[in-house]
C-alpha cells in the first residue's frame, strides 16, 4: 500500500480514508488531469477551453459552475470567479451546472475532513490537508457541501478564466501579427490600442482553443477586481421570480410516466404482506412494484399522473416487518444514556488533566449539566424526486442532487453496470441543506424506470414520505462538567457527547465495502475545535449503536455541539458571576484566536451589549467557528406578554475573504433562521418503530411572523478563507437559549426549546 | 371540466377529486405552482382565483370556479409585475422553490392593502420558506407598495 494509504488509514477517519480503501496511487497518476467532460459533448464548431469555459460557434460564452445551486448563490459567485479573469460581464455569459464528472472533484471539502481546528496550522494538520487534497483528486467526487465551493474554486476557477483569456489574446495577436502583451481584453472583446483594431472572443475562439495555455498563469490582484468582492445579481434571479421550470420536480419528457414510493416506515424492515388491488382500481394507476435497495424496502406505484400515484400508494394494504431497534424515543434515549456512561470511543483536542482538576476543586465551584437534542429532518421545500429513463443498457437521470458522481456511483453499483453508461443531469434544487448528499431518490427512480418499457418516469415523494424517510440530523446527548477557579475562570472542562457515528453511517451507505477506522470528528466538531485557552480540557465521543439513517444536516456536528458548547460557556459565566462576553474573551488568548475576539467585540458593539433593557427582555451571545468562518451572534428576546418573541439578531462573521457581500449576508440570515427554526418546535420522534411526524403541521420551521430583525456585519481579518452556507447556523440556538436565560432566569438544555417555553 | 388559467380556457378530463395543483402541473404543464406539502400547510402551490390566494394542492379541480392566475400569468406584454420587479431588486429568492407562492400571496395582499404595515404582512404572508428569505420578502413588499404608488 502507498504511503498515503498508510497515513490516512492509521491516523484518522476522513474522506481520504476512502482512498486508502484500495485505490492504487502513483505520482504520475496524480499529475495527470482528469479528462475534460466537455470534449465528449461538444457540438460542431464549439471551442472548448477547459472544463469551465466554452464558446459556441454562435459566440455564446458558457461557464460551467459544477456545484449544486440550492439557494446559496454558488453558481453566481463561481461564474464570477471565471468571468473576473476571462474579462467578461455576468450578463454576457450563460451559466450551466454541467455534466457529472471527476474533473469537478471538490478538494476543499476533503481537506477539512481531518480532526483539526480550522485555525490549526501545525505541520500535522497541514500535511493532513495536503494528503486529503490528493486523495480527493483520486476519488473524483463532485460534491456540494461543507460550505466548501468557494474555497475549492477560488484558485482553480480564476485560473480557468485567465487561461482561456490568455489564449484568446494570443490568437488575436497572431491574427494581427503583433505581440500579445500590448493587447487589451475587456467585456469579451480584444483591442489593440496601437492600431485601434478589435475582435470579439467569438471570432478568435476556434483558433484560440487549439493553443496551449501557459503553465504559469498570473491572476489579477484583488485591487483590480471588477466583479469579485462586490454584490452581483443572481444569474438565475429572473427564472426564480417567473416560476420557470428549473427544478427536478418540473422535469417533463415525452411519453413520461409518474410514480411515487411507499417505503417501510420502519428502517431496514421489509414488506411482510401487501395487497395492491385497491391501488390498481384507481383511475390512472398502472402498476404496483416492489422496491428494494441498500436504502430500504417498500413499494412503488406507477401512474399516468402524480396524484393518481399518491392516491394509489395510500390505498395499498400493507403490513410491514418489525423494526430491529428500540420502538420509541424513550427506548432510544436509554441507549444514549448507556453509551454516555460507558468508556469513550475516542477523544480529540484535549490538554492537561481536567478530571484531576475537577476532583481537586470544591463542589461549589463545579458545574455538571446534561444537554439533549433530537433527530431532525431536513424538510427541503421541494420534496425528494428524480426522473429516470433506461435506453437499453444506458440510464439517464434528471434530479436535484448535491453529488452527481455519487448518483452515478450508487446506481452503477446497484445495477452492476459501468458508470460510463449513466448520464446524470443536475437541475436546480428546491433546498438541499445536506439532504441531497444522499442519493436514495435517484436510485429509486432508476429502479422504477426498469418497469416502464423504456419510457421516462418521474418519481415524486409525498411530503409524508419525505419527512419519514430522511437521513436525519442525529439525536445527541452531552454531559459537560466544568471547574471554576476562585477568581471565576474556567480551569477545566470535561465533555462527553453520545451520538451515533455520523461519518461512518454516511460512508457506509455509499461505499459499503470500504473499511473505516479512526475518530469520527463529526461527533465532536463545534466543541473540540473551538478557540479556547482553558488549560485542562477533554472532549470525548461515545458512539451510539442505533440503525436509524442519519446524515449531514446544515452545519453537521456543529449543529449540536455549537448549542451544547456555547450554552455551557454561558452557564459557566453566570455561575462565575461574570459577563458572558467578557468571560469568553478571557479564554481566547492565543494569537490565532484573534478573529474570534474580533467578531465578538464587533457584535457586542452593534448590539449595544451591556446596555440596559426593559423588564422582560434579554440578550444572549454565542460564537462558533465552523467551515472556516468565525461567527458571533447576539439574540434579543422579549417575554413581557408571556410568550417568547425573538426580536433581533445581530451577527458578525469573518470568513477572511468575502467574494459577494450581499449573498454572504443572505446566507448568514438563512443559516441563523435554519438554526433558530429547530428551537421553535422541530423534533423527529419515534413510536412503534416509526417516525411520528409527517408534514409541516407537525414538523414546521420559522414563519414570517416569528422572524426577527437582522443586523449583519462582515469582517475580513481571518488569515484563511471560510465558507458561507453553514456557519450562520451553529451559534443561533445557543444565543437564543442564553437570551431566554437572561430574560427569565430559566435555563433550557433540551431542544426544541418550545417544550419549556411558548413562542409567538 | 372547464378551467380558465392566465386568460386561456381549457377543457380538462381528470379525476374530479384531483387537486387543482396536479391538474395545472401534470395535465396543463403549468409548472409555476409547486408541490410542497399537499395539505395547505406551506403555500408553495399558491395560485390566485379571482384575485384571492388559494392553496391549489387542497382544492379539488371539480370545486374550482373563477379565473385562475399562476405566476406565469403575472407578466403583461413582457413586463414583470411590480411585485416581481421588487423581488428582483431585493434579490429575494434563494433556492426559489417557494417564491411563486410567496409572490402571488404578496400580489393578493397589496391588492387588498396597498400600503401594508408589518403586522399586515405578518398576517397575510403565511407561506413557508426554508431558506429564511422573510426579511427580504418583507422589504420587497414594502418597496413594491411604494412603487405602486401607495
Amino acid at each position: 500500500m502507498s504511503k498515503l494509504g498508510k497515513i490516512t488509514r492509521r491516523s484518522f477517519l476522513g474522506f481520504a480514508a476512502l482512498a486508502a480503501g484500495g485505490v492504487a496511487i502513483g505520482y504520475y497518476f496524480y499529475q495527470k488531469p482528469h479528462a475534460n467532460p466537455l470534449d465528449a459533448r461538444k457540438a460542431e464548431g464549439d471551442a472548448v477551453f477547459n472544463p469551465y469555459v466554452t464558446i459556441s460557434k454562435e459566440g455564446e460564452i458558457t461557464i460551467i459552475t459544477p456545484r449544486a445551486e440550492m439557494g446559496q448563490g454558488t453558481q453566481t459567485t463561481l461564474a464570477a470567479l471565471v468571468a473576473e479573469e476571462l474579462e467578461v460581464s455576468l450578463d454576457q455569459i450563460k451559466v450551466e451546472h454541467g455534466p457529472a464528472s471527476a474533473a469537478y472533484y471538490n478538494s476543499a471539502m476533503f481537506m477539512e475532513g481531518g480532526p483539526f481546528a480550522a485555525f490549526d496550522t501545525s505541520l500535522l494538520a497541514e500535511s493532513a490537508r495536503e494528503t486529503m487534497g490528493v486523495a480527493a483528486k483520486f476519488l473524483g467526487v463532485q460534491v456540494t457541501g461543507g460550505s466548501s465551493a468557494m474555497i475549492d474554486a477560488f484558485q482553480k476557477m480564476r485560473e480557468a478564466g485567465a487561461a482561456a483569456r490568455t489564449i484568446l489574446v494570443q490568437a488575436a495577436a497572431a491574427q494581427w501579427d503583433v505581440a500579445p502583451e500590448g493587447l487589451k481584453a475587456e467585456n469579451g472583446v480584444i483591442t489593440n490600442p496601437q492600431s485601434g483594431e478589435s475582435v470579439s472572443y467569438a471570432e478568435v475562439a476556434a483558433t484560440a482553443a487549439e493553443l496551449t495555455p501557459p503553465s504559469d498563469i498570473k491572476l489579477k490582484s484583488p485591487r483590480d477586481w471588477k466583479l469579485l468582492g462586490k454584490s452581483q445579481p443572481r444569474v438565475e434571479l429572473r427564472e426564480k421570480v417567473t416560476g420557470a421550470p428549473i427544478y427536478g420536480i418540473d422535469v417533463e419528457l415525452p411519453e413520461m410516466l409518474y410514480a411515487t414510493v411507499r417505503m417501510s416506515p420502519r428502517f431496514g424492515a421489509n414488506v411482510k404482506t401487501h395487497d395492491p388491488a385497491p391501488a390498481l382500481q384507481i383511475r390512472g394507476v398502472e402498476k404496483v412494484i416492489p422496491l428494494s435497495s441498500r436504502y430500504g424496502h417498500g413499494l412503488a406505484v406507477i401512474a399516468t399522473n402524480t396524484w393518481a400515484a399518491f392516491k394509489g400508494a395510500d390505498a395499498i394494504k400493507v403490513v410491514w416487518e418489525e423494526a430491529e431497534y428500540p420502538a420509541d424515543t424513550e427506548g432510544m434515549r436509554r441507549r444514549f444514556m448507556a453509551a454516555l456512561n460507558q468508556d469513550a470511543s475516542f477523544s480529540l483536542g484535549g490538554s492537561g488533566d481536567p478530571k484531576g482538576v475537577l476532583s481537586q476543586t470544591p463542589e461549589d465551584r463545579h458545574l455538571e449539566v446534561t444537554y439533549e437534542v433530537p433527530f431532525l429532518a431536513h424538510a427541503t421545500m421541494e420534496p425528494m424526486n428524480a426522473t429516470a429513463q433506461w435506453r437499453g443498457e444506458t440510464l439517464e437521470i434528471w434530479c436535484p442532487n448535491q453529488t452527481p458522481t455519487m448518483v452515478r456511483h450508487v446506481c452503477a453499483s446497484h445495477f452492476g453496470i459501468g458508470g460510463e453508461n449513466i448520464i446524470v443531469n443536475t437541475t436546480h434544487l428546491g433546498g438541499g441543506f445536506g439532504r441531497r448528499l444522499e442519493v436514495d431518490y435517484a436510485l429509486y427512480a432508476a429502479i422504477v424506470a426498469k418497469e416502464t418499457d423504456g419510457r421516462p418516469v418521474k418519481v415524486t415523494w409525498t411530503r409524508e414520505e419525505d419527512t419519514r424517510h430522511d437521513a436525519y440530523r442525529p439525536m445527541a446527548v452531552a454531559r459537560y462538567r466544568g471547574a471554576l477557579t476562585e477568581q471565576g475562570n474556567l480551569s477545566a472542562v470535561d465533555v462527553d457527547v453520545a451520538v451515533p457515528p455520523l461519518f461512518k453511517k454516511v460512508v457506509g451507505r455509499l461505499f459499503p465495502d470500504v473499511p473505516l477506522a479512526g475518530p469520527d470528528k463529526l461527533l465532536l466538531e463545534g466543541a473540540y475545535d473551538q478557540p479556547t485557552t482553558i488549560e485542562n480540557r477533554r472532549y470525548a465521543a461515545h458512539e451510539v449503536d442505533l440503525p436509524i439513517p442519519i446524515g449531514f444536516w446544515r452545519s453537521v456536528g456543529n449543529s449540536y455541539n455549537g448549542f451544547f458548547h456555547e450554552s455551557f460557556i454561558d452557564e459557566a459565566a453566570h455561575k462565575a458571576g461574570k459577563d458572558p462576553l467578557a468571560f469568553r474573551l478571557t479564554m481566547m488568548n492565543d494569537e490565532e484566536h484573534a478573529p474570534a475576539k474580533g467578531v465578538l467585540r464587533k457584535v457586542a458593539e452593534i448590539s449595544e451589549w451591556g446596555s440596559p433593557l426593559s423588564e422582560g427582555k434579554g440578550r444572549g451571545i454565542a460564537h462558533t467557528i465552523s467551515f472556516g468562518t468565525w461567527v458571533a451572534q447576539v439574540v434579543q428576546v422579549d417575554v413581557s406578554d408571556g410568550y417568547l418573541t425573538i426580536e433581533k439578531v445581530w451577527c458578525v462573521a469573518d470568513p477572511g475573504i468575502v467574494l459577494d457581500p450581499a449573498n454572504f449576508k443572505a446566507q448568514l440570515i438563512s443559516g441563523a433562521i435554519f438554526g433558530l427554526s429547530q428551537a421553535l418546535g422541530q423534533e423527529i420522534t419515534f413510536s412503534n418503530g416509526e417516525v411520528e411526524q409527517s408534514n409541516f403541521y407537525d414538523f414546521d420551521a420559522m414563519r414570517m411572523h416569528q422572524t426577527p430583525a437582522f443586523h449583519i456585519e462582515l469582517l475580513e481579518n481571518s488569515p484563511h478563507m471560510g465558507g458561507a452556507g453553514e456557519p450562520g447556523t451553529p451559534p443561533a440556538p445557543a444565543a437564543l437559549a442564553n437570551a431566554i436565560f437572561a430574560a427569565t432566569g430559566k435555563r433550557i438544555r433540551t431542544m426544541p426549546l418550545s417544550k419549556e417555553i411558548d413562542f409567538t | 371540466m372547464k378551467l380558465t388559467v392566465n386568460g386561456t380556457d381549457y377543457e380538462v378530463d381528470a379525476d374530479p377529486e384531483m387537486p387543482l395543483l396536479w391538474v395545472l402541473r401534470d395535465i396543463l404543464n403549468i409548472k409555476g405552482p409547486k408541490f410542497g406539502c399537499g395539505v395547505a400547510a406551506c403555500g408553495s402551490c399558491t395560485v390566485l382565483i379571482d384575485g384571492f390566494p388559494v392553496r391549489s394542492c387542497s382544492q379539488a379541480v371539480a370545486d374550482t370556479e373563477g379565473a385562475i392566475t399562476t405566476i406565469e400569468g403575472l407578466e403583461h406584454n413582457g413586463n414583470l409585475h411590480p411585485v416581481q420587479e421588487a423581488w428582483m431588486r431585493h434579490a429575494v429568492p434563494q433556492c426559489g422553490y417557494c417564491q411563486s407562492g410567496q409572490i402571488l400571496a404578496a400580489v393578493a395582499l397589496l391588492d387588498e392593502t396597498p400600503d401594508p404595515t408589518d403586522e399586515d404582512i405578518d398576517n397575510a404572508m403565511t407561506n413557508l420558506c426554508r431558506c429564511g428569505t422573510y426579511p427580504m420578502i418583507k422589504a420587497a413588499i414594502k418597496d413594491a407598495a411604494k412603487a405602486q404608488g401607495a
